[in-house]
């Protein structure tokens, strides 16, 4: 079954990408939309069945190199099976919207031109990339899935490709990702050569030796736990889009929305937050690249939340907002509460691709309009796409009663994740960010919401008058996703947030307050290796006694995430104080009532407001001119250099040694030889002697005549 | 003594066969048996190669040691006979139709042949130069067969006159080998030079018969003679000049080499070296500006010479096991070129300009794939047979610490592959002219040709185990010869 969610997905790829011609493009857009909702059926079988246990699956093996020893395998524990719900229904669904959204695109001519098939193949090929990420159970396989989700990108956000633009961003992404891989690569070599292993059983047993090794790394000498740690943290960095590696995303919106949708919103963009989750046993020894992440974590949802407050694209906006979410994933992962990090992941997932499916319903509802400026009045026009913006503006907000569990499931994710971060930090710098983050989301989020829909229409009267509702086909992912982003939070929060025996259970994680005799090792030194017969044990058991090994001999962890014996962090969002927990809840308050004011009520005030802050404004429409920045630093002396080396290495020294030596010499030699060739016989003869006279010489230099 | 003529029997059978022809034909029908003639000698000439290659066995030697069987001369026997005999099975349709065919002309060949198979036998001084010299007047007078073109006698005569120059080359140098080492046997002699350096008498001896054999593998700067020769005499003569004789003069070469002065490799495969690459390398440069298929073959055989002799440079086992597979194969694309060759004609005319050949492959796309085919192994494309008959020499050079001749061997080859190409251009490119060719009218050349393009497309499957037997033949022929 683990084997099906995993493969369907390539074999739809394969079909529609390679057979459309003998299925038609129709039979090609079915194949891999049904093939995927196979997947996403079994998916939730595995999620609901399968216990929080950890079980390998070997599919096959692939290298076999010296100690190199490499598996195609499943590590199926329960941080997979969120991950595998998490994309076969996003993805499934937006193979279904796409069927919809994709129909015409004036970007390839009718009936010649077969993307739809190609648009397909490419989304499933995604997925199975995706798929193969999240279920690796070596560095090496989840490298594979890592680049290849980073090409299926690269592929997507470049599928207009008669747009500049599109090629131009599609190129930036996958250059800007090579920065952030180049960091996960050298995280997988300091790993190997620590422990001889990329497997993740291995390394994660050997992760507190590794945090008492110290390795040399450019210009010094470090903990290795901390090198290590960094390092895959700037691969993460890079394909979550986190400050410094996060200017691909909003030009990744380049791609159709559908794309954003999958891609740019739920999955690919959150392999960052698994992969530090999936690190947890080697984070959890590597503090201070842990208060790295966190600080990062806090500063990219800040600086992104403020981007996000003045753009005028409607994708751009929510693009802006992903990456401030992502930040908020990183800051709960980066203070050791990985359970809640995934929660918001798992919410985020639901209603970001909502919101994003929404836009793209508003947009092929105003023909490919995609400047907030231009909307407006748009509610009655739209009414489904409406309410499915509502929904998810409710969710994004937090919208909830507080201090209750009853609320949308960004309302429980986020204050989980404001919550943990004022106990991780001691109330610090990034709890306050977060809050501040929540108040600006809240606004832009409400001001996309009453441009777009409430208002007087602006814009092209032709378009507003044309503005149609969306087919069934997009709506019903709307739909789905919509139960999402109301439910998904109230259902789960006590698995991935609540008390210990909840959240333990769920991860099958060692219980932290609970004294276990010791005698129980060999139990655990089974399980740890998960081989068959293990998921017969009584997992809460194993896990317990697990964790008495492990206070014994640090035996391997147990679980899919791990959380160091004086990791109290959760506990301590627990006992929050009150202020803290209805904070964002405040925040979002806020910011409702200013957008409400500010585009409701009153329209001329952010106007006047950008004039009177001119500097402020420009520097946030300009994204803090990172991009800008970067051109000046990176992009222009790459150009020179490749410049130089171009004119002059490759045109003037190669070609022109290549030429030089093909047009001149080689010519020369010849009409040499051909002049040498008199046709005399005395000419002949004479070369004949002068033969020998050169060979007696050279027998008589090289050795020869003693 | 019936015990040594025993082993020389395929010699004697040959030259009996031959006098037998010569006298009877004289007698009787004269240039009216011709075509019978040159079908029983070719006959006669596979029959022979598989006796040859079938029976033999062991190592023994006839004469006092003068004549020598071993697996390396029946390895070479086999090959010159059965490249001999594609030669005549191709030549007599064209020599027929252009009143070329005399029944003295398979005689010769056979006399030739003879020669051949005793330069590669020779187990001393004498019957090496027998052997050269009985092969050698045979084909001056082959060259020069077309009695009525100014062309055809002047490449007979050039050829006689150098020839002759290398013949005294080679006889100066065996005068010198003999006064020094007191014997005219290989055996002999190679006891006298020793392990280590040779004296300087030797040394000059052994220059001056390396010289001798050089002009007969036309090694740069003995070759000047191939490309008039190449070029002038009749183009059957040119195909049997670029198969059977080469491969001779290079198992005489390797055998003088190893069974007379192998105590002195290190001496002799540094000049070696240096007639290869400046074999390779001229016969690339030279064979870029031609625009005749027989000259341009001319200057591409001194190349192919050129990484052949790299094998025997390399002075090791695997060094003449991997020359001995380059000649064969080096035969195996000739005999399917020159099939070619001979059936470019136009109005029943033999024509030679490659320009010729445009757009080729628009009449006669089968002949031409084949062509091309033929041409890409010659130039050395994986993965056709070529490629790795010049893989072999070069690994050989690279373990004997040759480098720098393994690499010159590689920039040569990728010269080389211009003019290759630039046929295939033609063929495939170039403009349709006027005056193209005909189509092709002999199947018989057609299935010389498909056949030989099919070997060396194929081979690399080990067809019927023929690539093994191959390997196994010159992997035996080498232990024989270097041990």
């Amino acid at each position: 079954m683990e084997s099906i969610i995993l493969f369907a997905p390539l074999v739809g790829s394969l079909i529609a990408g390679f057979g459309w011609k003998f299925i038609s493009i129709r039979g090609a857009q079915w194949v891999s939309t049904g093939l995927l909702f196979l997947a996403c059926f079994f998916s939730w079988v595995v999620f609901f069945s399968h216990g929080p246990e950890t079980q390998h699956i070997q599919i096959m093996r692939w290298i076999e190199s010296g100690t190199l020893s490499t598996d195609w395998s499943i590590r199926l524990d329960r941080l997979t099976s969120i991950m595998l719900i998490v994309v076969t229904t996003v993805s499934s669904l937006v193979h279904l919207y796409s069927f919809g959204y994709m129909a015409h695109d004036d970007n390839f001519k009718h009936g010649e031109e077969s993307y739809r098939a190609r648009f397909f193949a490419y989304l499933s090929f995604f997925t199975f990339a995706m798929l193969m990420l999240v279920t690796s159970d070596n560095l090496v396989q989840m490298f594979f899935g890592w680049e290849g989700v980073g090409v299926a990108s690269y592929l997507l956000i470049g599928f207009y490709y008669r747009k500049p633009s599109a090629n131009a961003a599609a190129m930036k992404a996958f250059i800007v990702n090579r920065v952030g891989d180049f960091g996960f690569a050298l995280g997988i070599f300091a790993l190997y050569m620590l422990t001889d292993s990329v497997r993740f059983d291995d390394i994660f047993a050997a992760a507190p030796e590794i945090a008492q090794t110290q390795i040399s790394f450019l210009w010094g000498t470090w903990n290795a736990a901390e090198v290590a740690a960094v390092l895959l943290f700037i691969g993460a960095m890079g394909k979550s889009a986190q400050l410094f590696l996060h200017t691909w995303l909003p030009d990744a919106m380049e791609g159709p929305t559908p794309v954003s949708a999958l891609i740019h919103a739920a999955t690919m963009v959150t392999a960052g937050v698994f992969l530090v989750c999936r690190m947890s046993p080697l984070m959890e020894y590597a503090p201070q690249a842990m208060a790295f992440v966190t600080f990062l974590g806090a500063s990219t949802a800040f600086v992104a939340a403020t981007i996000g407050l003045v753009q005028n694209d409607i994708k751009r906006v929510i693009a802006y907002s992903t990456m401030s979410q992502l930040g908020y994933m990183f800051v709960a992962a980066g203070v050791g509460v990985y359970s809640v990090a995934m929660f918001h992941l798992f919410t985020h997932a639901f209603f970001k691709a909502m919101l994003f499916l929404g836009a793209g319903s508003v947009i092929h509802g105003m023909h490919h309009e995609q400047d907030m400026r231009n909307y407006g009045g748009l509610r009655k026009k739209l009414p489904m796409t409406f309410w499915a913006m509502m929904i998810g503006t409710l969710a994004i907000t937090g919208v909830g009663i507080p201090l209750t569990h009853i609320g949308f499931a960004g309302f429980l994710s986020k204050d989980a994740v404001i919550e943990s971060a004022w106990a991780g930090t001691a109330g610090g710098y990034a709890f306050w960010m977060l809050v501040i983050a929540a108040l600006f989301t809240s606004f832009y989020s409400w001001r996309l919401m009453f441009l777009t829909f409430f208002g007087k229409p602006r814009g092209d009267k032709h378009t507003h008058e044309h503005a149609h509702e969306s087919p069934p086909v997009m709506l019903i992912p709307l739909g789905v996703l919509a139960l999402g982003a109301i439910f998904s939070g109230m259902v789960w929060y006590g698995s991935f947030f609540g008390d210990h025996d909840k959240l333990n259970g769920f991860f099958g994680l060692p219980a932290h307050h609970v004294e276990v005799p010791d005698g129980h090792g060999e139990g655990a030194g089974v399980d740890s290796h998960g081989e068959a017969g293990a998921g017969d044990q009584n997992p809460t058991e194993a896990a317990v006694s697990g964790h008495g090994a492990m206070a014994a001999s640090h035996g391997t962890p147990q679980g899919a995430i791990f959380m160091a014996a004086d990791n109290t962090v959760i506990d301590d969002a627990h006992h929050a104080p009150v202020w803290v927990k209805i904070s964002p809840f405040i925040a979002m308050l806020i910011g409702l009532i200013t957008a409400y004011w500010f585009y409701i009520i009153n329209p001329t005030v952010p106007k006047r407001l950008a004039e009177n802050q001119r500097p402020l404004y420009l520097f946030l429409l300009n994204k803090w001119y990172f991009d800008e920045v970067y051109d000046f630093l990176f992009v222009e002396p790459s150009k020179r250099l490749g410049r130089i080396l171009w004119k002059g290495g490759d045109e003037a020294i190669i070609k022109g040694g290549i030429n030089g030596l093909a047009l001149g010499i080689v010519p020369w030699v010849t009409r040499l030889a051909g002049r040498a060739q008199s046709g005399y016989i005395f000419t002949y003869a004479f070369a004949m002697v002068i033969g020998i006279a050169v060979l007696i010489t050279w027998m008589s230099i090289s050795g020869g005549a003693h | 003594m019936s015990a040594d003529l025993n082993i020389i029997l395929p010699e004697i059978i040959l030259s009996i066969y031959a006098m037998v022809a010569l006298v009877g034909a004289v007698y009787t029908g004269k240039d009216s048996l011709a075509p019978m003639l040159v079908w029983a000698t070719a006959a006669l000439f596979v029959v022979m190669g598989f006796w040859i290659g079938a029976t033999g066995s062991g190592d023994v030697m006839a004469f006092n040691g003068m004549f020598r069987n071993d697996a390396f001369a029946r390895f070479a026997k086999v090959m010159i006979l059965i490249s001999a005999a594609a030669v005549l099975a191709m030549s007599q349709g064209y020599m027929e139709r252009r009143g070329l065919l005399r029944f003295e002309y398979p005689i010769l060949v056979t006399l030739a042949v003879v020669g051949m198979m005793v330069m590669v036998s020779a187990g001393d001084l004498m019957s090496l130069y027998m052997g050269l010299e009985l092969q050698s007047l045979s084909l001056y007078v082959v060259a020069s067969l077309r009695r009525d073109s100014a062309k055809s006698t002047e490449a007979g005569l050039k050829y006689f006159v150098l020839g002759a120059l290398s013949s005294g080359l080679l006889l100066y140098g065996a005068s010198l080998v003999y006064g020094f080492a007191g014997t005219t046997l290989f055996s002999g002699i190679i006891a006298a030079a020793g392990e280590g350096h040779l004296t300087i008498g030797l040394l000059i001896g052994l220059v001056l018969m390396i010289s001798g054999m050089a002009f007969k593998v036309s090694a740069v700067p003995f070759h000047m003679w191939t490309p008039d020769v190449y070029q002038g005499s009749p183009t059957p003569v040119t195909a049997f000049f670029a198969t059977a004789p080469k491969v001779a003069a290079m198992g005489l070469f390797a055998r003088v080499m190893f069974d007379a002065f192998g105590g002195a490799v290190a001496d002799w495969s540094q000049v070696i070296a240096l007639l290869a690459v400046l074999s390779m390398f001229l016969g690339s440069f030279a064979a870029i500006g031609q625009t005749d298929i027989k000259r341009l073959m001319a200057y591409s055989s001194i190349a192919h010479m050129g990484y052949a002799l790299i094998g025997l440079a390399a002075g090791t086992e695997t060094g003449v096991q991997t020359m001995l597979i380059y000649m064969a194969i080096y035969v195996t694309m000739n005999v399917g070129t020159f099939a070619f060759i001979l059936s470019m004609e136009r109005d029943g005319n033999p024509v030679t300009d490659i320009g010729a050949l445009g757009m080729y492959s628009k009449k006669e796309p089968g002949r031409a794939l084949a062509m091309l085919v033929l041409l890409f192994s010659l130039a050395g494309v994986p993965p056709l047979l070529g490629f790795f008959a010049k893989y072999g020499v070069l690994m050989a050079a690279v373990e004997a610490d040759m480098v720098w001749l393994a690499v010159g061997g590689v920039v040569a080859s990728v010269i080389g592959a211009y003019y290759y190409l630039r046929i295939v251009f033609f063929m495939y490119f170039g403009e349709d002219r006027e005056d193209s060719l005909d189509k092709s009218s002999s199947p018989l050349l057609t299935g010389f040709l498909g056949v030989s393009a099919l070997l060396i497309v194929v081979a690399v499957f080990n067809p019927l185990g023929l690539t093994v037997d191959l390997q196994n033949g010159a992997h035996a022929a080498a232990v024989a010869l270097v041990n």
